[in-house]
Order: C-alpha cells, then structure tokens, then sequence
C-alpha cells in the first residue's frame, strides 16, 4: 500500500502544504494540480525532455522524476509562474519575448528554468562572464560539466533561444 | 428563415454593432484567382442563402475589434499575422483585436488547420471585410462630419477632417450603428504601397502569457467535477483482448482515488480522483494486467523497401504525369542513370503528449442542447465532433467540440486522445481528462509514412531528356470524419478506418511532380494497403481490422519531402552523370522566374562554396510548393566524420519566396522550424517497430529505458541558419508553415555527396548508414 505523506514547500517564496496519498507521486503533479502551478509541463516523465523543470533550493530538476518523499520538507521550489513575482519580467523571460524565441512554446518552460539554474550556479561557482554561444549550446544539450540533462525544442526555435539565453546572461550574472 | 439571416441576428443587438460577414470555406476559387496571379482574390461572395456554418465574422463594437474564425493557432502566428492584415485595413491599434478561435457553437466550418494554408486561404478574405467595414465607417464618418470622404484620413481609430481639423472616433460612429453586411468582393483594399502594419515583424500576441507561464494549454484545462484517465494500449496494433489479470483489477481497486475500470472490446481504461492515482492504476506493475492475443504480424521493418515495392501489398497504381515517351528519352540519352530511395516511417512527436478532456452526460443540457463537449488540441474542430458525436452516440448538435492549443503538433493524436476522455466520461458520467503518456504518444499516434521511390533518367549536354519517378506510399490521411473507426478508441471498439485514398493526389503525390520543364517525364503513385482490404484492388478495410503496416496519416508536408528528397537527390546524381553544374542544371530546366529568383539568390554562396570531396561540401535543392505556391531553394553545407560516418550540417541557407510577406519575423520564425526539423528528419528520424509495433517509445536509449529511442535534433545539432526572403508585395501571400522542410533532405544528402563522393538514398542518414554506403560506394 502506498504511504501517505504531508508536505510544506516554499513555492515561489509562499509556504504551502500538501497532502498526497503516496510518496512516490512525483512532484510535477503535486505542483500542477494541488499547487496550481502551470510553468512545469508534463512531457516525458522520464527526464529526457526538460518540460518539467523546476528549480529545487536552487538545483536543476526535472520534477517528473522527483517523487515527492525525495524533496525535503520547506524545500523552496521555483517555477516558471514565479519568475516575474516582483511584477517585472525576469531577463530571460523579457528576452524570449524580444527575440521571439518560440513557437508552440511547450519546451519553453524547461529551457528558462533551466538557464537560470546554470547561470545563477554560473555565478555562485564565480564565474560571472557570459557564457559563449558554444558554452549555452553544450549546456542545453546536456554537454556541458555538471550539466548531463538533454533539453529539447519539437519546433525548431533553437538559434532563437541560445540569441535570448545569449543576451539575458550578462543581466543576470550581474 | 437562412443561415445567413439567423447568423445576422445574432449581431444586430441594438448595442452598437458593425459586423461584417466572409466566408473562408472552400478554397477553390482562391486556388483558381491565385493560379490566375490575381493579387486579390474576389474569393466567395457572401449571399443571403450562404450557409451560416459557413461564415466568418468581423465584428466591430464601441469597446473593439473581433474575429470569429475558424482557423485555429498552431504555434505558428497565424493569428498574429491575420490580425496585421485587419489592422492594416481598419486603421486601428492591433492590442484591440479580439480572437475567437475554434469553437464548434460559436465559430464557423472552416475545415482542417493544415498544410500551410491559414493565411494564404484566410488572409485575403479577412482583408476585404476588414476593407468592408473600413468603407462603412468611412460612409457613417462622412455623414457625420457633413464632409466629403475623400477629405477623411483615418488613423487609431479615428477619423479626421483634413480640411478642419474636426475629427470623429469610431467608437462614437459604432455606438450609434447596428449594421450588418456581407463583405463586398470589390471593395476598395489598401494599397501594398501604403501598408503600414503588413509586412512589419510585430510581436506574436501569445508569447507573454507562454514565457510567463500564464498560458493555458489544452492540458491545464480543469473543469469542475474532473477526474483523471489514463488508457491501457493493447500489446500491438492487431493484439486482441484475451483476460485481464483479476488479482491486478484488486490491486487497482486498492490504489487511494481509484474509480473505475473500464472495458469495451480492445478498450480498456482506468479513471481516478487524480492524476497520478489514474497513471499507477493504469501501471502494468501497479495496476491493472491485460493480457493480449498478438494477432497478425506486421511487415517487419527491414523488409519495408521490399514490401512498399511488392504489387501484393498495393491496391491502386496511378500514372500521374505523362508527357513524351521516357523510353525513348532514355534510349536516346548520352548518359542514363537509375536509383532507389527510401524513407522511413516518422513521428510527430510532440514536445506534450496529447491530451483531451470530455464532458459527457446522460442528457442533453435543457437550455443548450449540449449533451458532449471535448476540449482537444485538434486541426479541425467539426470533424472532431462528428466522429465523437458517432463514437458515443448522440446526435452532432448535441457535442461541442472548444479549441485548445496544445504542444506543435504538425498533425498529430489529439483527436485520439479526445476520444479516449469522452468514452471514460459516458462511463464514469464525469468531466474526465485524459493526458497520454509518453509511451502512449510515441507507440499509437498516427505516423507519417514510410515511402519507397525508384528512379531513371537520362542527360545529353547538361538537359534532362527523359525523368521517370515511381513513387509507393501508404495513406497520408487519418484525419477524422463521422465514422467512428477514424479515432484510435472507435477502431479498438472494433468500427473500420476510412477507405484509403483512390489516388496519390497532394497527399502521397505532394511534389511528386517536378516544376521543370523535362521533355520526356512519367510519374507513377502506387499506393499501398495499411491494413488488409476487401479485394486486391480494394482500399475498404476488411473486417475485422488487421494492420499491414504501422497506421499512418499527415505528417508536415505529407509526401512532399520525400518526393523531394527523392527527386532533388536524383537530380544531382544526373547532374554528376552529365558532368553538369547542380544549380546551373536547375536553372536550364525551369522557365519561370519567379523558380529562378529563389535559386539566383544562392548563387554567390554556391560559388564560393567548399570546393568538395576532403569531408566537407555543400548540396542545394529547390521546389515549388505543391508545384503551385511559395518556391523555396536551399543550400546546405556539411562536414562529414570519415572514422564515424557522423554527419554535423553546419549551414543552411534558404531563400524563400512567398509571395506577400505579412510578417518577415514570424515568416522567419517558420522558415527556422522547418530547417531544423527538417536536418531532425534527414539525420535523425526513424520509427522502430518490431511485429507488434513501435518500440521506439522515448527520446533516449538508457538502461531504465533499453529500447530503442527515437532520435531528434539536439542543440549541438543546429546548424547556422540564414534566411533570405523575396517579398512581393503585388502577388498574394502564400503559406509557409511546410514548404522548405521539403527541400532540407535533399540539401544535406547532395552536400554530403559533396563531401564524399557518397550518396545517400535512405533516410534518415546516420553514422552506420553512412558508413555502410562508404564502404560499399
């Protein structure tokens, strides 16, 4: 029988408590459907895509493998919902615009979040230059040191989006 | 009392209304004005005995600007670029235009989403209601002013009065009208040299909501009372249902949330409180067992080439073109020469599985009449409904069928998924949504085609002088109609698909034909039977259903790439036969200038291009859209890996002529897509399957996912892209969302020829492939 189990997250900087009846459910579906969260998409749910990502006290994770017993209790999760709290627009999400960085925008989700992981730990670890075009294309590619987590696009906005990731880096390494 | 009339009811509210009635419907006569070179199609005329499912409306009130359309977006701005053209025409501020959007109560019949053709079929009928209304207003605003309208100049909605400065806005000319009218096929359009708004590369309307995570996809849509299904596929596509494992039912029953089993014939499906209640309980694992009879085996994948070829697996040979005699073409020929091609089944694949949420009741709602609404990411909204209507039997009216953009689908399972969720909500008599996994998505949706080519030709100083293609294809069309069997779950409750195509047509036979002028060309569509058929010369499906071959339908651009990839490559190899330049061949053999321009354009690069045959090199390709619309030409530029046989596609350039360029960014945007796909199809792309059917269910190959993956284009593999446009302001605006995938193939193989006297005849071309042909060359 599967365990039941009681949560308190810092989502996007709000305390809030779940109830599941099994804690193996992965945290995307606690997100999307008990924390009204609509950033993190389902795409794969084996972690081959990116769509579910999420940032977990900082880290990268792909929230369709992360059952929800593995996320430490007052864990802060970051989403796409919460990146303009503060009512403006993040870099990142400002230059996607600018650059018209999509299409169906599905995949968009996970290739944000996922920048802004490995820029913020771009810049934890001290390194605060921009990355090259080669740096972000190995990182989305899940070539890059550290980063092993393959990101895809279906339509094919991919120059667009290293251009945006490109021009939002400086911003938010600063 | 008409449609027409009963439609125009419905607007004349004594609010303050100006609507204006078009029609998108068929796209007959836009084919025949466009064909002529008309710049702006009369299109349909809009007359009281229109039928209103039919119309399309342009409504214009005090508090602003809306479409009713059917067309629905597929991530690929169309609305943005439908919305310039009105903007254009009315002179107002693009923020005020409102879109209602794929609706089967309140938007009309405009049929499939596809195939490149919203803006190019829809934008010059939305310009002339927009000019319409435009010409009305401009009536209603000389009243007023007591002024001559030539006097008038019309800017964000309002007009002024040149000679006295005195002005009027359009809201107070609405608040005091209640106007309906048909669009005038002869109103007066604005002048290309005048556009202000057409042709800027405005922002798409949706992207702040999609980067901010605001948007509603089809799969954030929640309805009260919803629960949650998920489907339990049989073991291959003519497995049978033998038992279902009572123990594993217990264990499902246990699962917390858990609701209902649900089986009728080859159908089974869980439904539960949750999401993740619904994925456990349909967990061969955790949940409920099945255990299925294989059934008949289908045409193994390796033996494809061969079966697609083999007279018994085709019902129907058509000759398509046939001009001189390609025998004696060949016989007279300096050189000949002959070869085969191949590609392979192919998948949409989706970023987001396809997701459906159905409401089905018991009874008809007593003020609607609705008994059935589905919420679906679907092209084509009417169908839809008529096959769902069928598939639970109510009446058509009684369903209605709301757009709900879902992930890029290039044509896809939405449908199927929404069939799922309605045959779980009659059962369970709830709101339920059913989200398909990935396994799900990969493993049953519809597939582009697997397609087998041969070709011969001959050349005598640098002219083609005889051209044959014989092409095999399965269907290209799925797509739902009234017949329950057109949806996965009808056809697993035992109704037949559809009969298969009688011809090739634009499906299997997409740019099948060639643009150039050869003298000697024969052009033969064999088509093949997916599933066992009532008689050798039959495409009705026989009883009970038994697949051949994998089910397939439209994958972007249907048969046009690989008739491309298969004409475009053999071009070249004649070309190296003859001894003759591949672009210079092309230019020789076309006589339209416009074929020409596209090709012109890439001649600096062509000419300094690397010089070949040391592992790096560079291959163009052109054609015609349909061999009617936008012309597109690429080049693309490879190395290849001599030790690994990897192809890396460095550089792609295309240049693109689609007539009237509406929005060059967004067009951009589009042309970018398909270079990327199309590199994804050429390098990347095959379906594996095995009896049963697909085994390629996830992306990537690991050890908690051993089967094999379906691999697609990652970052790294991206080449640099350039796009060059050719817009022409006087002619009209042509689609884009397909025409240069097409040519991308062909591009990438002849550049790999190119590189290392190696031509590659199968997609898609991997390392071992092209090791394979090296070593064998």
């Amino acid at each position: 029988m599967p365990t039941p189990l009681t949560r308190t997250l810092n989502v996007n900087g709000t305390d809030r408590t779940v109830n599941v009846d099994d804690d193996g459910e992965e945290l995307l579906y606690v997100l999307r459907n008990d924390l009204d969260q609509h950033g993190p998409r389902f795409g794969c749910g084996v972690a081959q895509c990116g769509a579910c990502t999420v940032l977990v006290d900082g880290q990268i994770t792909r929230s369709c493998q992360t059952p929800l017993r593995t996320v430490r209790d007052g864990a802060s999760v970051e989403t796409l919902d919460g990146l303009d709290a503060d009512g403006s627009l993040h870099p990142l999400q400002r230059t996607f615009i600018e650059e018209q960085a999509a299409q169906c925008a599905y995949c968009v989700n996970g290739i944000i979040m996922g920048a802004v992981g490995w820029l913020r730990q771009r810049k934890v670890s001290g390194n605060t230059s921009v990355p090259s075009d080669p740096e972000i294309v190995a990182f989305l590619s899940g070539d890059a040191p550290g980063f092993t987590r393959n990101y895809l696009c279906r339509c094919g906005a991919h120059t667009r989006m290293i251009r945006a990731i490109s021009s939002a880096a400086g911003e938010v390494l600063s | 009392m008409t449609g027409y009339e009963l439609s125009r009811r419905r607007f004349l509210t004594g609010m303050g209304t100006l609507a204006v009635a078009f029609s998108l419907a068929p796209s007959v006569l836009e084919r025949q004005a466009s064909r002529a070179g008309a710049a702006t199609p009369n299109g349909l005329q809009v007359t009281e005995t229109t039928d209103a499912d039919s119309l399309s409306w342009l409504v214009l009130t005090p508090s602003g600007v809306t479409i009713h359309s059917g067309k629905v977006e597929l991530g690929t701005g169309t609305q943005t670029a439908l919305t310039q053209i009105v903007v254009e025409e009315l002179h107002v501020d693009g923020a005020h235009v409102q879109y209602v959007q794929g609706d089967t109560q309140v938007t009309p019949n405009q049929g499939t989403t596809a195939g490149s053709k919203s803006v190019q079929n829809g934008g010059p009928q939305l310009r002339l209601a927009a000019a319409t209304a435009f010409q009305a207003l401009l009536g209603l605003a000389a009243q007023q002013l007591g002024v001559s309208k030539d006097q008038l100049v019309a800017s964000d909605g309002v007009f002024r009065d040149t000679a006295s400065g005195r002005s009027v806005t359009y809201q107070q000319l609405l608040a005091a009208t209640d106007l309906v009218l048909a669009a005038d096929p002869n109103a007066q359009v604005a002048s290309p040299d005048d556009y202000q708004v057409v042709g800027q590369p405005v922002q798409r309307a949706d992207l702040p909501d999609k980067v901010t995570a605001r948007f509603r996809y089809v799969q954030d849509v929640a309805v009260p009372r919803m629960v949650h299904g998920r489907a339990i596929r049989p073991a291959g596509r003519n497995a049978s249902l033998v038992s279902i494992d009572p123990a594993s039912v217990t264990r499902a029953k246990a699962i917390p949330g858990f609701i209902e089993l649900v089986q009728q014939g080859n159908f089974v499906g869980v439904v539960a409180q949750t999401e993740w209640a619904a994925i456990q309980a349909a967990d061969r694992t955790n949940g409920v067992r099945v255990n299925w009879d294989d059934g008949q085996p289908l045409v193994a994948q390796a033996e494809l080439p061969d079966a697609l070829r083999d007279p018994a697996n085709q019902y129907r040979s058509v000759e398509m073109v046939k001009i001189g005699d390609v025998e004696q073409g060949l016989a007279s020929a300096a050189v000949t020469a002959e070869a085969s091609y191949f590609t392979p089944f192919q998948m949409h694949a989706a970023m987001g599985p396809s997701c459906g949420v159905a409401d089905v009741r018991s009874t008809p709602d007593k003020s609607t009449g609705i008994q059935v609404t589905v919420w679906s990411g679907t092209q084509d909204v009417y169908a839809l409904r008529g096959a769902v209507a069928s598939l639970v039997g109510v009446p058509e009216e009684s369903v209605q069928v709301v757009y709900e953009e879902a992930a890029g689908c290039y044509g896809d399972g939405a449908d199927d998924a929404a069939a799922d969720a309605a045959l779980l909500s009659q059962t369970v008599g709830r709101p339920v949504r059913v989200q398909w996994m990935r396994p799900d998505e990969h493993g049953w949706e519809p597939l582009g085609p697997a397609m087998a080519h041969d070709l011969r030709g001959g050349i005598t100083n640098g002219k083609v002088v005889a051209w044959e293609h014989v092409l095999c294809s399965p269907t290209h069309n799925s797509r739902p109609n009234d017949n329950p069997g057109t949806l996965l779950a009808g056809s697993l409750l035992g109704s037949l698909p559809a009969t298969l195509p009688s011809a090739p047509g634009d499906a299997a036979g997409r740019n099948a034909p060639v643009t150039y002028k050869f003298t000697n060309n024969h052009l033969v569509g064999n088509l093949v039977r997916s599933f066992e058929t009532t008689g050798p010369t039959s495409g009705a499906p026989a009883a009970p259903l038994q697949y051949r071959f994998l089910r397939s339908t439209a994958l972007r651009s249907l048969g046009g790439l690989s008739n491309t990839f298969a004409n475009e490559s053999f071009l070249d190899e004649l070309a190296a036969a003859g001894g003759v330049d591949p672009l210079q061949l092309r230019l020789t053999s076309l006589d339209d200038s416009r074929a020409t321009a596209v090709l012109n354009a890439l001649t600096d690069t062509w000419a300094a291009r690397p010089r070949g045959g040391n592992g790096t090199g560079a291959g163009i390709a052109f054609q015609q859209y349909e061999t009617e619309f936008t012309y597109v030409a690429a080049y693309a530029e490879v190395a290849v890996d001599a030790a690994t046989g990897e192809i890396q596609v460095r550089r792609v350039i295309v240049a693109h002529d689609c007539g009237l360029v509406i929005n060059p960014d967004g067009l951009r945007n589009q042309i970018e897509g398909n270079v990327v796909q199309g590199v994804s199809r050429a390098l990347k792309e095959e379906v594996q399957f095995d009896e049963r059917g697909v085994t390629s269910i996830f992306w990537e190959q690991n050890s908690f996912h051993p089967t094999p993956p379906y691999s697609v284009v990652r970052f790294n593999d991206v080449p640099a892209i350039d796009v060059i446009l050719i817009d022409r302001p006087e002619e009209p605006a042509w689609g884009a969302g397909e025409p240069s995938i097409g040519i991308i193939p062909a591009a990438v193989g002849n550049a790999v020829f190119a590189a290392t006297g190696t031509r590659i005849r199968t997609l898609p071309m991997t390392p071992d492939r092209v090791l394979d042909a090296m070593r064998t060359r």
